[in-house]
């Protein structure tokens, strides 16, 4: 039998110990893991690598780890939305690297696709390349860029089946499906579990084998950064 | 003089049927409020969308929707969703036919600085390094001086480099401006600005077109 429900977050993410590593899915507030974040700042773990594309805000999301000082090192491709966060990096008490977002998104897809590295033109001739490895194809400078190696991945998914097999809905599909496949080892919340069968296997964006640890989340609060409207 | 709305309806201009187009953050999200009714174009958003439609009616408002500036939008017919992996991957791989970003400096050789100003702004680069790295067709939005009332067109960027020889044009309120080996070549001049008052705001290397014209953003 696969067992990779679990009850809750805390049950989750109950072996995450200080000095871990870990990705956290999402585009801003869009498609986070919020019901493992929470569970995280409860439990205090302290020393955290996050990997993630943003840091949230002030008092949500990644933000919320960061008021505590959890967070040792953030790697993030943009954290404009966070004034503690530049406060923290400005002042030298959280260190900091900002990589390129495809950058960030194809070093997960590497990870999950069993590739040690990948090949980009983003950032040649710029602070993200020094100390790196170049080459050249067809005329063109390409930086070389490790595979992430993480402890942990912690994602959020639409709908999921105890295989861990999942489904993301329109634009928090983001980089959960790819933090999903390359944690060590890779948790996901959802909104909705349900029983293998259920899912259509065509419609399937994550294969189950990528995941180790399931479960259904509980009061999605799911901010929005910007409400934008049409008026009538 | 335009203001950033005639910044925007001027690259509009350049918008032809059947484009894929990335808008980055600012006076180039305006530009999709002015594509030309009869052309399509297809509004990619690095966050995994391709189909960015108009904002939504406020009971359609949908957290799982945004856009790469974390705007709740809606999708257009024919839209997609994909992770961010296959966003960089169209981007990279030459699918977009334009992008349209904004820019703290641009020299007279394509480079752009748009991330970064130590000890002052941490924001990040997002997908801007990416896009510029790899996008065939890069028109940079932005106004021709700082708050300073310094020129953003230099010979060489002061502020870290995003990309290296990439930009294509860039228009400003000024002008439109064209990058060529010979540095920014003035095409078009806004109404009402003179071709002297566009010398002093620029210290990059600046040419005139043999045929500059009156810009006309209508």
């Amino acid at each position: 039998m696969l067992k990779k429900v679990v009850k809750n977050a805390e049950e989750a993410v109950k072996d995450i110990t200080d000095g871990a590593t870990i990705m956290l899915g999402g585009f801003g507030l869009c498609g986070i893991p919020e019901n493992s974040i929470t569970a995280l700042v409860n439990k205090g773990v302290k020393n955290l690598t996050c990997i993630s594309n943003n840091a949230g805000v002030d008092d949500f999301g990644i933000g919320l780890m960061l008021k505590t000082r959890q967070v040792k090192k953030m790697i993030a491709s943009y954290v404009g939305e966070n004034a503690e966060f530049e406060r923290q990096l400005l002042s030298g008490e959280l260190e900091v690297e900002l990589i390129p977002q495809g950058t960030l998104a194809t070093r997960c897809m590497a990870t999950g696709y069993g590739i040690p590295a990948i090949y980009t033109p983003a950032g040649v001739g710029t602070e993200v390349a020094e100390g790196k490895e170049t080459r050249e194809f067809d005329g063109k400078t390409y930086l070389m860029e490790h595979a992430f190696k993480s402890d942990f991945a912690i994602v959020k998914a639409w709908k999921g089946d105890t295989h861990g097999n999942l489904i993301f809905r329109a634009t928090s599909r983001n980089f959960n499906p790819l933090m999903a496949m390359a944690g060590k080892i890779t948790i996901v919340e959802v909104e909705e579990l349900v029983q293998p069968g259920e899912l259509d296997p065509d419609m399937i964006h994550t294969p189950g084998i990528y995941v180790n640890r399931i479960f259904k989340g509980v009061n999605y609060e799911k901010r929005i950064e910007q409400i934008t409207v049409t008026k009538r | 003089m335009l203001d950033k709305f005639g910044i925007a309806k001027r690259i509009a201009k350049e918008l032809q049927d059947g484009y894929y187009v990335n808008l980055g953050i600012g006076i180039p999200t305006l530009v999709a409020n002015y594509v030309p009714h009869d052309i399509e174009v297809i509004l990619q958003s690095e966050n995994g969308l391709l189909g960015i439609g108009p904002f939504p009616f406020e009971e359609d408002v949908d957290a799982d929707l945004i856009n790469a500036g974390k705007q709740t939008v809606t999708t257009t017919k024919g839209s997609s969703f994909f992770d961010s992996a296959m966003s960089f991957g169209m981007i990279r791989s030459g699918r977009v036919d334009l992008t349209v970003l904004g820019a703290m400096e641009v020299a007279d050789n394509g480079d752009i600085a748009n991330w970064k100003i130590p000890g002052k702004m941490v924001k990040g680069m997002g997908g801007a390094m990416d896009l510029v790295a790899s996008a065939k067709n890069i028109i940079v939005a932005m106004q021709h001086v700082n708050k300073a009332g310094e020129s953003k067109l230099l010979s060489n960027c002061s502020l870290p480099i995003t990309g290296l020889g990439c930009v294509k044009k860039v228009v400003t309120e000024l002008g439109v401006f064209d990058i060529t080996p010979d540095g920014f070549k003035c095409i078009e001049y806004a109404t009402g600005v003179s071709l002297d008052y566009i010398k002093e705001k620029t210290l990059g290397r600046l040419i005139i077109a043999d045929d500059v014209k009156e810009m006309s953003i209508e």
